[in-house]
């Protein structure tokens, strides 16, 4: 694994406070978010360094895909959401009126669980991005296009068929393009829910070899059902249950020697 | 434990298998549901065979190329391309007239309204009720609002003073507008249908890159959308072309000497024309093989519009599919 950032990571209780870390580039403290009346998220608190992959773990309505939601404001599509606390990104409350919901999610990108390539040829997919960015030139689209797909490991399957439609791409080269997608814009994070929950074996571990690479160059944050997906892949992992982040610490300590029951009982598969 | 449950479960050995028996039953409903579908194929075979056989004789060049100069009761001097004409155009106006309303008001409920808001309620509820409102009706709010209200007013800012009546009288304007107000919900509930048909998925993937809500709109939501439209339009199409009640006070003739110049003329109509055929001929038997083929004319007239519509569909759907 690559050098992990000064950061705290020994919280134990839930909804301890903890002051953001030296190179915190999310730093969320006492969030709680409610649908109507039911409260998704109870007074988390935390924070996410910068350049490494952090895992998002938990039983199914644990809130971890509510949380990574939060990141780039996708909660805003939903009526009746209502969020106490704050979300910072590069010390920036994200929440606040001033900032610009289309900005962030230009420097916040996304990959969803389903594989959602818009039904346009490979090559626009990935432009789509670019050209609301304002960018127009053929040369230089051409040129992101192409390092996007490289850096998503599609370009060697799809260099000669840009112009064909994304959707007659295979369930797992339709994910890398996604990523390609998300990329194409330079996020600083890239946020990933489930990413490969709809994938075979090989798919997934072409997504996962994909997530290392692309850890040299953007902060990612992974919701995943599948524990031992986070145990490879991550960093930093965050367990959550019930709305509440139980445990949170580098992966190996987490897997290893986890100071909670019932992070214990979960990575050990005694429950969730 | 479940292996111990399963264990105690030894499987019981039965004898043979029961002899299989006719299914009555399903014969049975074979037979009356397939009685139900033939009824109704036979009597659209008698009609359209029918129409076919009275009329397809009196269909000539001469009939359908030229208009009526001196008896329009009469099969060998009647023309109708006047009412051929008026139709094609008034449901062509209808269709640009219906296309942005429908489609910016489903729009508007179902990417912007708030889905389950009481206000989004009401607007959904008039819009079905809309679709229940018997044609007539939709004629005399057509008179009252659009003739008489709409068209005196701009006959009141226009023509100050003169006391001229251009727009305030019945006109294909107007019949093509209360039209339009009748196929409305057609053309929304279509264009519902065909957003919510394109998965959130898409418009999460596109906000999630940065794209505004226009932005989403306008380039993912919409090209996706617009086979789903043009199936509306084409419903629309399919119930406007035959309708008379609604253009009956609001721009159809009974005799005009020549074709609509201006969109403030009224216009001859083939299904008005069909009723006038059959009620104020002064011969009836005279005029019965005329109303066979205006009958005719006017089924193949609404075929032909829809087919237009379907083939503008089908060209939009490739055109998509080659971009895709």
């Amino acid at each position: 694994m690559a050098e992990i950032p000064l950061q705290k990571v020994s919280l134990r209780a839930p909804g301890a406070n903890k002051g953001p870390a030296a190179a915190a580039l999310i730093d969320v403290q006492g969030l709680s978010l409610f649908y109507g009346a039911n409260q998704a998220l109870r007074n988390i608190s935390f924070s996410i360094g910068e350049k490494v992959v952090t895992a998002f773990i938990g039983p199914s309505g644990c809130g971890k895909s509510t949380l990574l939601r939060c990141f780039n404001r996708m909660n805003d599509l939903i009526d009746n959401v209502r969020i106490e606390g704050t979300v910072r990104i590069a010390a920036q409350d994200i929440n606040s009126p001033e900032v610009d919901v289309i900005e962030l999610r230009k420097r916040v990108g996304m990959v969803f669980q389903k594989s959602n390539p818009f039904p346009k040829t490979i090559y626009e997919n990935v432009a789509y991005g670019l050209r609301l960015q304002g960018v127009t030139r053929k040369a230089e689209l051409d040129a992101i296009i192409e390092e996007s797909l490289r850096q998503a490991a599609l370009w060697d399957e799809v260099k000669d068929r840009l112009n064909t439609s994304g959707l007659g791409l295979s369930g797992g080269q339709q994910q890398r393009l996604c990523i390609a997608r998300a990329i194409a814009i330079r996020p600083e994070i890239i946020l990933m829910d489930e990413p490969a929950s709809a994938l075979d074996p090989l798919a997934t571990a072409r997504v996962e070899e994909l997530i290392l690479e692309l850890k040299k160059d953007f902060t990612i944050v992974i919701v995943t059902h599948n524990m031992q997906q986070a145990a490879r892949i991550s960093d930093y992992t965050a367990f959550f249950y019930l709305g509440q982040l139980i445990e949170y610490g580098p992966t190996n300590a987490i897997f290893t020697h986890p100071s909670n029951k019932q992070t214990e009982d979960y990575v050990t598969g005694r429950f969730g | 434990m479940m292996s111990e449950a399963r264990g105690q479960r030894a499987p019981a050995r039965r004898g043979l298998f029961r002899a299989a028996q006719y299914d009555w039953l399903s014969f049975l409903c074979t037979g009356v549901t397939g009685l139900a579908t033939l009824l109704i194929i036979s009597i659209l075979a008698v009609i359209l065979g029918v129409i076919l056989i009275n009329g397809l004789p009196h269909v000539s060049w001469r009939f359908i190329t030229t208009g009526t100069a001196s008896d329009m009761f009469d099969v060998n001097k009647a023309g109708i391309l006047p009412m051929i004409f008026g139709t094609t155009a008034r449901v062509i106006l209808m269709t640009i007239f219906v296309l942005p309303a429908g489609v910016l008001t489903a729009i508007y409920l179902t990417e912007y309204a708030r889905m389950h808001s009481p206000f989004t309620r009401v607007i959904r509820g008039a819009v079905n009720n809309l679709a229940g409102v018997p044609s007539i009706v939709f004629g005399l709010f057509g008179a009252g609002f659009f003739v008489r209200f709409i068209g005196k007013g701009m006959d009141g800012l226009l023509y100050s003073g003169k006391g001229a009546i251009v727009w305030g009288q019945p006109a294909i304007l107007w019949a093509s507008a209360t039209l339009a107000v009748m196929t409305l919900p057609v053309v929304i509930v279509a264009t519902e249908e065909a957003l919510r048909a394109i998965p959130q998925g898409l418009r999460e993937a596109s906000l999630a890159l940065g794209a505004s809500k226009l932005e989403t709109i306008v380039k993912i939501v919409m090209p996706q959308a617009i086979p789903g439209i043009m199936t509306g339009a084409i419903l629309a199409i399919s119930r406007a072309a035959g309708e008379v009640a609604p253009i009956l006070f609001t721009g159809a003739a009974y005799y005009m000497a020549g074709l609509p110049k201006s969109l403030h003329d009224q216009f001859m109509d083939l299904g008005y024309h069909v009723f006038i055929l059959s009620t104020q001929s002064p011969n009836v038997d005279k005029t019965r093989p005329l109303l066979y083929a205006t009958v005719l004319v006017l089924l193949c007239l609404t075929f032909m519009l829809n087919i237009v519509a379907i083939f503008v569909r089908a060209r939009m759907r490739k055109k998509m599919r080659l971009l895709n």
